[in-house]
């Protein structure tokens, strides 16, 4: 039987409240999202905690998506199902629906959120490479006021990110320009499992050629980035197979993979090139469509 | 700690340490033993209960965490001796073997009709997927729950939660 080790629990009423109470606490206290990425890992004995402290409650003032024209917000406790079920959010960014099909079931989606699985910074985590494609940044609250920093900050390295003690993420915000769509796509063994490699493109037209692009690999090794490379052999090109042939060059030659039980790192490299195209691809018959 | 839930219509209030997963809570300090427990890493869903309406794999929740919520098992699916119709289906078409999958399955089963009580086959496959079943190879579990949507068109039932 897994079991955690022994913690005290909490439960914040708000964010303020959140905050005062890490403050409270120190560095023996972790906030509990979702649960889904925390919960395992205690019951495993590889995370241990004096305190936990449940941000369920949050969900009122920090589970929102709001859509305008120039600027996507969305609040860190929004669940995976509300990310996937928001027409509003595929209208603007079809990758995040891509993406929501098929990260962990459906059950666990009820539960998992945006801000848990940002925080987690899993390498193998999907919405990161989503936010990453994106060029989301995140805004961190703490005591002492409001940060606001880009995913490649973000992300410190595997399992680590700019959160410090004392500090929560609270919501992201994905700048909207003109032209635009995303797709995303992901090799998993089986369904509901993580991926084998995954990877999230953006594109935007200016007419018939390609302006701008950007993409988001996941589980490829650490700190993925928006592939500036990418955005260079592409900018100012009409869409083409043999474009998008080198553009997945491009990300292969950007990814670091290790063998593991998901698959050889050769393997891996290979889903890097392929899977780029397809969603590059993908992206740029929605963003011709609109 | 002290925790307060509401469980199959019923408050309960229970001594418990901080670290107890909502399914020890439900089978051992409420005997409520139809909710199973099986893989406990969250990959099988045996355990699966609803909280707040929703299917939630209970292996990878806290008791604490379910605290002033409403939570239903697979024991308030049946009302006043009446079997509700996902009941009655995996009966009709033999939707369990061993039964280990079977409260999970149900508890899904039961808040996907709720929501679409006209599923494709590929909406109810998608519904289970994470839901493992070593048994049936699915096929008579998918059967079960068209046959539950069949029986629900015709004798619509009051469904949701039994609180
Ligand atoms: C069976 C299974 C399959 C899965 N498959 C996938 C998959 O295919 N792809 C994928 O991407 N993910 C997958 N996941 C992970 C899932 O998406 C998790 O729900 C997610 O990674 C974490 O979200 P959470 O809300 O549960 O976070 P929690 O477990 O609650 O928290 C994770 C970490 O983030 C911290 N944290 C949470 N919220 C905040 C906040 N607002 N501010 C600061 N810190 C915070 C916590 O302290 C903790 O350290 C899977 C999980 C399971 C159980
Ligand atoms: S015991 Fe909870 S998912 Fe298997
Ligand atoms: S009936 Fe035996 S596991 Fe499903």
């Amino acid at each position: 039987m897994q079991v955690p080790a022994p913690f005290e629990y909490e439960r914040a009423t708000s964010v303020d409240h959140a905050i005062a109470l890490m403050d409270r606490l120190g560095s023996e206290a972790r906030l509990v999202a979702g649960g889904h990425s925390l919960l395992p890992m205690m019951k495993l004995r590889l995370a241990n905690f004096e305190y936990l402290i449940d941000i369920n409650d949050l969900h009122d003032e920090l589970g929102f998506i709001r859509v305008t024209d120039d600027e996507v917000r969305i609040g860190a406790m929004t669940r995976h199902r509300e990310l996937l079920e928001s027409d509003e959010l595929a209208a603007v960014f079809p990758i995040f629906r891509d993406a929501e099909k098929v990260i962990a079931d459906p059950v666990v989606r009820n539960r998992g959120t945006l801000g848990g699985s940002l925080c987690q910074a899993d390498p193998s985590e999907d919405l990161s490479a989503v936010c990453t494609t994106l060029n989301a940044s995140c805004v961190i609250r703490s005591g002492d006021g409001e940060r606001i920093v880009g995913m490649e900050e973000f992300h410190v390295g595997p399992y680590e990110t700019a959160v410090a003690d004392g500090q929560m993420l609270t919501e992201i915000r994905i700048p909207v320009r003109a032209g635009g769509s995303s797709a995303y796509e992901k090799v998993e063994r089986r369904a509901g499992d993580w991926a084998v490699v995954s990877s999230g493109a953006a594109i935007w037209m200016d007419g018939a050629n390609i302006a701008d692009a950007r993409v988001g690999l996941a589980a490829v090794g650490p700190n993925t980035t928006g592939i500036p490379g990418i955005a260079e052999a592409l900018a100012g090109q009409p869409p083409s197979d043999e474009l998008f042939a080198q553009a997945g060059a491009i990300a292969a030659a950007s990814a670091n993979p290790s063998t593991d039980m998901r698959g050889s790192a050769e393997y891996k490299t290979h889903l890097a090139n392929e899977l780029t195209q397809r969603a590059l691809r993908r992206a740029a018959a929605r963003a011709q469509e609109a | 700690m002290q925790v307060t839930m509401s469980v199959n219509g019923e408050e309960v209030t229970k001594e418990i340490e901080g670290r107890l997963l909502l399914v020890h809570f439900i089978r051992d300090h409420l005997g409520l033993t139809g909710t199973h427990w099986g893989c406990d890493t969250s990959n099988c869903g045996t355990c699966v209960v609803w909280m707040d309406d929703e299917p939630v794999k209970s292996c990878t929740v806290l008791a604490a965490m379910a605290g002033g919520r409403t939570v239903r098992t697979v024991e308030g699916l049946e009302v006043d001796g009446v079997l509700d119709p996902v009941q009655q289906g995996f009966i009709e078409c033999h939707g369990l073997q061993c039964g280990f999958c079977t409260p999970g399955m149900m508890m899904t089963a039961r808040a996907l009709l709720d929501e679409n009580p006209n599923p494709s086959e590929e909406e109810i496959r998608e519904a289970i997927s994470g839901q493992i079943c070593r048994c049936t190879g699915y096929s008579t579990i998918i059967r079960s729950i068209q046959w539950a949507a069949a029986k629900e068109a015709e004798t619509p039932v009051t469904v949701g939660s039994a609180s």
